[in-house]
Order: C-alpha cells, then sequence, then structure tokens
C-alpha cells in the first residue's frame, strides 16, 4: 500500500497544485477533435441569443422598465405646463431621461441572472475568450434598450405633439448610436457592480457620469431635429456619438476580462 | 499531488479548510497567490483551451433556472464548441437519467433534478479533467447511483477526477486517491488503494472537531 501519511503541513497552493493533472493533454484529443471553440462572434451571438431567451421568458425586465417607461412619460406630461415650455424643447429631455434609468434597470439585470446559481462560473469556466461574454451580454442590453425606445418614442410623439415622421430615420440613428454608447459602458459597469452588496445604488453612481458625454449629444441632435432643423445641423452630435462608441466599445471590451479577476 | 489519467482523487475536509478554493483555482476561475498548478503541462489558469478540457460541478447548480434542462445543457456544449449540440446534450441527459423532463423550465424541478442536469451540462464537452465539488448535493440514491456510474465511467476511459464531498462511503469507493484538507493545507494524502471507510472517518471526524 502506497502511502504517506501525515505529510508535513504544507500550504496548499504550494503543493497540492503542483502538477495536479498531467499527461491529459494526449488523452484529450479525441475529444478536442469534436470540439471546435466557438470564435469571438460566435460566442457573443450564442450569450446574447441566451439573455434575450431568458428575459423572454421571464419577462421580468422588459415588464418593468416598460412600466416605469409609460409612467415616467405619462407623469412628465402631466407635470408639464405647455404654457411655460414648449414640446419641441420638454420631449428631448423626457426622452433621455426615460431611456436613461429604464435602461439602467436591463443593465443591472445583466449580470445579476448570472448570480442566482453562480452560473457566472460556468460561464467563466468555457474555453471562450471572455470579451465575447462582453459583447453577447452588451448585445443583448442593447436589444433590450431599443426595444424601449421603441415603445417611448411613439409614446412621447404621441403625448407631446411631436411629429417624427419626416427625420425618423435621422433619429432612429441616433438613438441606436447613443445606445450602443450607453450599453456598452453600461454593460462594463454592471460586471463590476453586481458582486458588490449595494449593486443597485453602486451601477448608476459609476456608470451615469460616463453617460453624459453621450446623453449630451444625442438629446441635443433629437431637440435639433424635433426643431425642424436640418440633418447637416447635427452631423457633429452624430460623429460625436459615433466616436464615442468606438472608444468605448474597444476600451470596456478590453477591460472586461481584467473585472474578473479574483 | 499529481493525478494521471484515470486517477481519481476524494478530497475531504472540515468546512473552510478550502477545498472549494482549490477547484476554483484548477478549473481556472481563480490565481494563485503562490505555488502552480497545471493541467496536461500547461499552468493554470492558462489560455481558454486548456479550461475546455475541464467540466466543473458545484454544489450550487450554475443552470438558469428560466431555461429547460435542453436549454442549459444545449448552450454549455455551444460555449464548448461541441459540434452535434443536440445530439451531446441528449446524451448527457439521458446518462444522469434527467430526459424526462428535459423540456420542463429548471425552477419547476426539484434540487435532486438540478443537480442531475448540473452534471449533465459540466460533461457534455467529454471533460479530460472533472471537479466536482459536493457532487451528490441534493440527490436521491437513485441520482447517487446514476452519477456514480458516470464518475466511474469517466474515470475508467481516462478522465482525471476530483471529487470534493463529506460523503466517504461514495468517494472511497470511487477513487484511487484520498486526501484531507484543513485550514488551507494538505495534511493527508493517500494513493491507491485508498484506505478503509473506518479509518478515514475517525481522521475526518477527530479533524472536523478540531477544527471547529
Amino acid at each position: 500500500m502506497q502511502r504517506s501519511v501525515a505529510r508535513p503541513v504544507e500550504r496548499v497552493t504550494e503543493r497540492v497544485t503542483e502538477s495536479v493533472v498531467e499527461r491529459t493533454a494526449n488523452r484529450t484529443e479525441d475529444h478536442v477533435l469534436n470540439r471546435v471553440a466557438p470564435g469571438l462572434f460566435a460566442t457573443a451571438l450564442t450569450v446574447a441569443r441566451k439573455d434575450i431567451v431568458i428575459e423572454l421568458r421571464s419577462r421580468s425586465v422588459i415588464l418593468s422598465a416598460l412600466s416605469f417607461t409609460v409612467l415616467g412619460i405619462t407623469i412628465f406630461f402631466f407635470a408639464w405646463d405647455p404654457t411655460a415650455v414648449a414640446s419641441v424643447d420638454l420631449a428631448p429631455g423626457v426622452l433621455w431621461v426615460i431611456f436613461t434609468f429604464s435602461g439602467l434597470l436591463g443593465l443591472h439585470r445583466s449580470f445579476g441572472v448570472e448570480q442566482q446559481t453562480r452560473a457566472i462560473d460556468a460561464l467563466l469556466a468555457a474555453p471562450v475568450d471572455r470579451e465575447g461574454i462582453y459583447l453577447g451580454k452588451m448585445l443583448a442590453n442593447l436589444i433590450f434598450v431599443l426595444l424601449i425606445q421603441v415603445v417611448a418614442l411613439p409614446a412621447v410623439a404621441l403625448l407631446y405633439n411631436v411629429p417624427t415622421g419626416a427625420y425618423i430615420a435621422s433619429l432612429a440613428g441616433i438613438m441606436l448610436l447613443a445606445s450602443l454608447g450607453l450599453v456598452s459602458v453600461g454593460t462594463l459597469f454592471s460586471a463590476m457592480a453586481v458582486n458588490t452588496r449595494l449593486a443597485e445604488l453602486l451601477l448608476p453612481l459609476l456608470a451615469l457620469p460616463f453617460f453624459v458625454p453621450v446623453i449630451l449629444p444625442a438629446a441635443q441632435a433629437t431637440g435639433r431635429l424635433m426643431s425642424g432643423r436640418a440633418i447637416s445641423e447635427v452631423a457633429a452630435y452624430i460623429q460625436l456619438l459615433a466616436a464615442f462608441d468606438i472608444v468605448f466599445l474597444i476600451v470596456c471590451t478590453l477591460a472586461y476580462p481584467y473585472t474578473l479577476e479574483d | 499531488m499529481r493525478l494521471d489519467p484515470g486517477d481519481c482523487l476524494a478530497l475531504f475536509g472540515p468546512n473552510g479548510a478550502g477545498k472549494t478554493t482549490l477547484l476554483r483555482l484548477l478549473g481556472g476561475l481563480i490565481r494563485a497567490t503562490s505555488g502552480t498548478a497545471s493541467i496536461g503541462g500547461v499552468t493554470l489558469p492558462g489560455e481558454a483551451e486548456v479550461r475546455g478540457r475541464v467540466g466543473l460541478i458545484s454544489h450550487q447548480t450554475m443552470l438558469y433556472d428560466a431555461l429547460t434542462p435542453r436549454e442549459n445543457v444545449e448552450f454549455a456544449a455551444r460555449m464548448y464548441g461541441v459540434r452535434d449540440v443536440r445530439g451531446e446534450a441528449e446524451r448527457a441527459l439521458e446518462r444522469l437519467g434527467a430526459s424526462g423532463y428535459a423540456d420542463r423550465v429548471v425552477r419547476s424541478l426539484s434540487r435532486g433534478m438540478q443537480q442531475r442536469v448540473s452534471v449533465a451540462r459540466a460533461v457534455v464537452h467529454g471533460p479530460s479533467v472533472l471537479l466536482a465539488d459536493e457532487p451528490f448535493t441534493g440527490l436521491d440514491a437513485a441520482g447517487a447511483s446514476a452519477l456514480t456510474s458516470m464518475l466511474a465511467e469517466l474515470r475508467d476511459a481516462g478522465a482525471a477526477i476530483v471529487i470534493v464531498t463529506h460523503n466517504l462511503d461514495e468517494a472511497l469507493a470511487l477513487c484511487t486517491q484520498a486526501a484531507i484538507m484543513r485550514q488551507g493545507r494538505l495534511v493527508r494524502h493517500d494513493a491507491a488503494p485508498v484506505p478503509s471507510r473506518g479509518e478515514y472517518t475517525a481522521l475526518y471526524r477527530e479533524l472536523s472537531v478540531d477544527a471547529a
């Protein structure tokens, strides 16, 4: 009987972890041949699809965010004095306040769904680039935010009597660019905040200052379009939004793996 | 410590001994503060490819409760790049006796049923290293028996297995090595043949009382 009884006490990290599993590489080849590690975008699509199916089935965030959206727009409407403020001056602000805060509801849930049963561990143990996980989460959040906008925009246009038909394509472009900026930053902060005890407080505190460079040009461009200005007058804002998106999407994607270090 | 293909290590120890931490380290989820761990000669946490060889079972199910068992296992298969996603998912569920409720939402299943699905999720990609943290949690006798058979099958097929458990009977019957940890340290390690259950029970109880 081979036995090493009562070995001298040694730190686990120094001894137990010394070559715990060796020579398994060759034995794994058969398994490896049956697998092809998914690439960055395949991973992103798989994660996004999973998140969307979960949300469509549970509807927990969609329902609360849509309720918040409709209630928020309605409350702003009842508090609005049309004799003091013109609708085209108020509507862009209402729109972007609603987008921001309803979006935060979804962002908080984004990584929260991974925590309940520690599904995040299984996700991180998978042989995929962790940037792909971030991109998948970001994509699911983007779709979620866009869905809210699809409801919010007609509601604002209707209640505040702001016709949007003439410039709807430009407005949609601005909303898409701004949403991309919001969710790229928000998804990263959601990953950082989810493990903290005050995650619901911490996420808006961390994210809102970074939302400002997106919300300001987006609200300005929306206001100008609603006032009947030409698209050329908002081109600078669109460029600013596009630049913000590129920088923050790249930075947040590369930064995400570092938020997982334990 | 070293495990070769076909080896199975039963790791015991009182609560807080560091068993789960060790498995998380081997699973590439955390970094060692000192020392090294390696799989197939690759130092952990290593690149993504190394993680693909490992299957992870936790005392938490790591399942999405709004999805069905089939969707959970298929999602894992996709993340591991399994070619025949549906076929392998079906086989894994069947192996654990979970195919009968594969299309019910996970949240409607009992803890034992969820644990079977969790094991199916962990083995769907055919891991060559299986790290099982309290794998018998919530399982009834039939479930425990199915899991034991599957672990023995994996071991015989050449997988290296580490089982963290308080269930000495099942683990000692299955494993070729046994070890006890306490307060982050390895205090005993036995290679095959592992000691008798009685001997280990007495030692384990003694260590657990000391730790308390």
